[in-house]
């Protein structure tokens, strides 16, 4: 069972770099071992936000596709 | 050489050893390689690394402000033919301008994040942007041209200094 978010961020329609950048400035706002859930329909965000959390060393609890809206989970560790 | 100069040797060295930090040459002055440009710069800085763009020759126009530049015959003309950042077309299919636009207009239709919006948004970041010196003395560009974002007017060795020191370096 998953812990509940401490942020929901919509990334739906938000292309290269924005995802990104956006999830980056959005892990500022919760505390370590805090959760941001997302969504977002960019097929890029698929390789992206993997790379972008072993990039900056915090865990990507999952990522999946339900149809064109993709869904992520992050928890900062640091 | 003493042991005490040996280990300020060996601890300045070690300094300047590779860090997380991407340093890039913006040498271009076209849309599409400027866009590439800023969209690494914004990425890697959104993934914590410290970001410097040193922006020469063509590349100035992506800093540039939209005033006319140039003091003597030549310098004056050259200013007319430069762009700002809302002005630079595409490598390619340009065609006066027309290329330009339907680009702009394809972007916008896809929600792409616009250039001047990506500058912006690197300097939000925390992005270095530093000019070249010696390019805007031939082109006859001055400080004041230049947006108030650029942090400084340098030179090769501070380019170098930077990029001995970074993970990743580029030449757009």
């Amino acid at each position: 069972m998953e812990m509940k978010p401490d942020l929901t961020l919509d990334l739906k329609g938000l292309l290269c770099p924005m995802p990104v950048v956006k999830i980056n400035q959005a892990i500022k706002n919760v505390p370590i071992g805090g959760i941001i859930e997302a969504y977002a329909t960019d097929p890029g965000v698929m390789a992206d936000i993997p790379a972008w959390c072993r990039s900056t060393g915090n865990e990507l609890v999952t990522i999946e596709k339900q149809d064109k809206v993709i869904r992520f989970v992050v928890r900062r560790l640091k | 050489m003493a042991l005490e100069q040996v280990a300020e040797v060996t601890a300045t060295h070690s300094e300047r050893e590779v860090q997380n930090r991407l340093s890039m040459v913006v040498f271009s002055g076209d849309m599409d390689r400027l866009m590439a440009a800023f969209i690494i710069a914004t990425g890697a800085a959104a993934s914590g690394m410290d970001v410097t763009m040193f922006f020469t020759f063509w590349g100035l126009q992506a800093i540039k402000k939209q005033t006319p530049t140039g003091r003597s015959l030549f310098g004056r003309m050259l200013g007319v033919f430069l762009k700002d950042i809302n002005g630079v077309g595409p490598s390619r299919m340009n065609f006066g301008g027309l290329g330009r636009w339907m680009f702009k207009k394809m972007m916008r239709a896809h929600n792409v994040t616009s250039l001047p919006e990506l500058r912006q948004l690197a300097a939000e970041l925390g992005v270095r942007m530093l000019a070249c010196q010696m390019s805007m003395e031939v082109m006859e560009i001055r400080r004041e041209d230049l947006i108030d974002e650029v942090q400084d007017v340098v030179g090769v060795a501070t380019f170098l200094e930077e990029a001995s020191r970074s993970k990743i370096t580029l030449f757009i």
